[in-house]
């Protein structure tokens, strides 16, 4: 009887619990359930094709999976492969290295010269501004990388412009040793991002500082590495580390210059390129997967790394 | 050795507008210049042409008799203060102190004692190793003097230095500049829309007003003789009064004037005077009075009293509606709405023509 009235009271309780609990809830839809509806597309958009495929690669890279059976446990064994038994690995992260070291120094200079000289004033600045911008936006495509291929193929116009000079120019892109070169300065030709930052960054700077320093007698090169440089530290490296990233992410170019095969001698064998290879040519999604997280962890150590050094060499105002 | 600075017919255009017209201007070795006038007139660029910042469109520049019109800023020998300072965020104080003189190709050795001398000079020594953004406004302030106080400079140029800091230390920061300018000597031309400033600073108040010099003056100069509406207005402070009037008669030594409803007659004759004539009345707050002596202008009806502890502003209105300002010296009861009858000493007061000049 008692164990009757406990549980009619508990009962009673519950009965008056849930219209407090749903009145809470009706409560909180009613004040942020518009917000919520406005996020819910980044929200799937976030759980589906982010976090979800991310966490589920993490999954996959401790498995062995060819996309038609069942993944299959493995533990750490792909890991463990690449460390110790995969020479192309070692490649591909040899031609990536290069690739990165190659490309962003060169890209960040040419973009810091151009935002240089537009910064002195030029007529028709935004003009320029577009043109110079629109690489940016066209060079990550497949039809600029196809493009690349026609002009430095071996009859391409680049050796034809060379042997109007009775130059003979190489096979450009079939030649291992200036392959990656090509993809350099498809890189560097796609400076307008970089630019940009710098050219807002260079307008920062005031104006009265290059005054003082004229006043002191300094030239425009002292100017240049006293004052403009280390103002600029700032958008430097944000500029740096984002381009890093960039280029240790790059595959396009990569893909349809070499025709997918990180040729001649894998020396265009980006890291993405290998890891598609493995994924979409071998179907080995799980050795794919345990590629990607590596990377994942080689771009969050670079990153860490500069944000550690940045210290010592990032001049921040305030 | 001081150097003196002499504008001939100094002229600046930006296409075909005309900023700076003509101006004649001769400022002697070791004075402190102070150009004022209003937003916009002209007083930073003409500053900035003495420094070389901006070219001079026409006429000459001469400092100790040498034509500086088309030599390089750093080879004139002037050191300026900026009003932002304009130090290097990324180089410490001492770097920040040091740079011109690296830049001038000195030696480690030579720098150091220069540096230190500034430092002293301007009680700064603790802050040497700090980077700008831990300094306060008028620490700031002090290392912006001290870079130009080391390379010692025939001429320091001041733009506006002190508008970025607060009352207490601006005026802390001025007597340090008075300061200056007495111990080491050297001519200085400072920039200034406040007028307070100017009257405190200067040898020589230069007062201009759309690029064209109004008057050049001693401050007493100035604020006791205007050569016109404008100047009498900008010095002093509170403003001038400036009340419509009408030349009543005109004598041999007096004038009889129609101002605030009623007849005063001035012991003087007013250049250009005549019978029935439109002119402006002027007489500054304080040199209004209670007391029954000199002149009785009309009474007042005082709409406003503050009281500022060390003098009385009144803030009224005259029998024929114009607004004027009264300072009585030390604390004052008058009560608003009191009809209250001033008197001035006439050699105090102005009048000003139709064309805005000192009669």
């Amino acid at each position: 009887m008692a164990a009757v009235q406990d549980s009619a009271v508990v009962v009673g309780g519950g009965a008056q619990a849930r219209p407090v609990a749903q009145g809470r809830w009706a409560s909180i839809w009613a004040k942020h359930g518009a917000g919520y509806m406005f996020l819910l597309p980044w929200l799937i958009g976030f759980f589906g094709l982010t976090l979800g495929p991310a966490v589920a690669s993490l999954y996959l890279s401790f498995t062995s999976f060819d996309l038609i059976r069942a993944p299959e446990w493995v533990g750490t064994a792909n890991y463990v492969r690449i460390a110790t038994a995969d020479p192309k690995f070692a490649a591909a992260m040899q031609v990536t290295f290069l690739y990165v070291v190659l490309s962003v120094p060169f890209k960040l200079t040419f973009a810091l010269l151009v935002a240089i000289l537009l910064d002195r004033g030029v007529r028709g600045l935004t003009v320029y501004r577009a043109i110079f911008y629109l690489p940016s936006l066209l060079g990550g495509s497949v039809a600029i990388a196809v493009l690349w291929r026609q002009l430095f193929a071996g009859d391409g116009l680049i050796n034809s412009l060379l042997a109007q000079f009775g130059i003979e120019g190489p096979s450009w892109i079939s030649h291992p040793n200036y392959s990656i070169w090509t993809l350099v300065v498809l890189s560097v030709w796609q400076f307008g991002s970089p630019m940009i930052i710098f050219l807002a960054g260079l307008r920062q700077i005031p104006t009265d500082m290059y005054e003082a320093a004229s006043l002191d007698g300094a030239s425009k090169f002292r100017q240049f590495y006293k004052i403009t440089l280390p103002l600029l530290t700032p958008v430097i490296f944000f500029n740096a580390v984002v381009q890093t990233i960039d280029a240790f992410k790059a595959f396009t170019p990569a893909f349809i210059i070499s025709g997918g095969t990180g040729g001649p001698i894998n020396s265009t064998l980006f890291y993405t390129l290998y890891l598609y290879q493995e994924a979409f040519g071998n179907f080995r999604m799980g050795y794919a997967s345990a590629l990607a997280w590596i990377l994942v962890l080689i771009i969050a150590l670079f990153t860490a790394f500069s944000f550690l050094t940045s210290r010592y060499w990032v001049h921040y105002d305030d | 050795m001081a150097t003196s600075v002499v504008l001939q017919k100094v002229e600046k255009r930006y296409g075909a507008l005309d900023v700076i017209h003509g101006i004649d201007l001769t400022i002697d070795p070791g004075e402190f210049a102070v150009f004022v006038g209003p937003s916009g007139c002209g007083k930073s660029t003409l500053l900035r042409m003495i420094a070389g910042l901006e070219e001079i469109t026409g006429g000459t520049l001469m400092l100790d008799n040498d034509r500086m019109n088309e030599v390089a800023p750093a080879k004139r020998g002037i050191a300026m203060v900026f009003q932002s300072y304009a130090l290097y965020p990324h180089m410490s104080v001492y770097k920040n102190l040091a740079f011109g003189l690296e830049t001038a190709g000195y030696r480690k050795a030579e720098i150091e004692p220069k540096v230190r001398r500034a430092a002293e000079i301007l009680q700064i020594e603790k802050l040497l190793d700090r980077k700008p953004k831990a300094l306060s406004g008028g620490q700031r302030q002090r290392v912006a003097i001290g870079r130009a106080i080391v390379r010692e400079p025939r001429i320091f140029l001041f733009d506006e230095p002190l508008s970025n800091l607060d009352a207490e230390l601006r005026v802390q920061m001025r007597v340090e500049i008075s300061r200056l300018h007495r111990d080491l000597g050297n001519t200085m031309i400072y920039v200034t829309h406040d007028q307070v400033e100017a009257m405190t600073m200067a040898d020589k108040i230069v007062v201009l007003n759309s690029g064209r010099i109004e008057q050049v003056g001693a401050p007493l100069d100035l604020y006791n003789h205007p050569v016109n509406r404008f100047v009498a207005g900008f010095i002093g402070s509170p403003k001038m009064n400036f009340l419509k009037a009408r030349i009543a008669a005109v004598g041999e030594a007096e004038t009889a004037i129609q101002v605030c409803g009623g007849t005063i007659r001035l012991p003087r004759a007013l250049k250009g005077a005549a019978p029935e004539q439109e002119v402006t009345f002027g007489i500054r707050p304080e040199h209004l009075s209670a007391h029954e002596d000199g002149i009785a202008l009309a009474p007042i009806n005082v709409e406003l009293v503050e009281n500022l502890g060390g003098e009385t502003m009144l803030y009224g209105i005259t029998p024929d509606g114009q607004h004027i300002t009264v300072a009585l010296e030390g604390q004052q009861k008058v009560e608003r709405g009191t009809n209250l009858a001033v008197h001035f000493d006439p050699s105090r007061c102005h009048v000003f023509g139709a064309d805005g000049k000192a009669m």
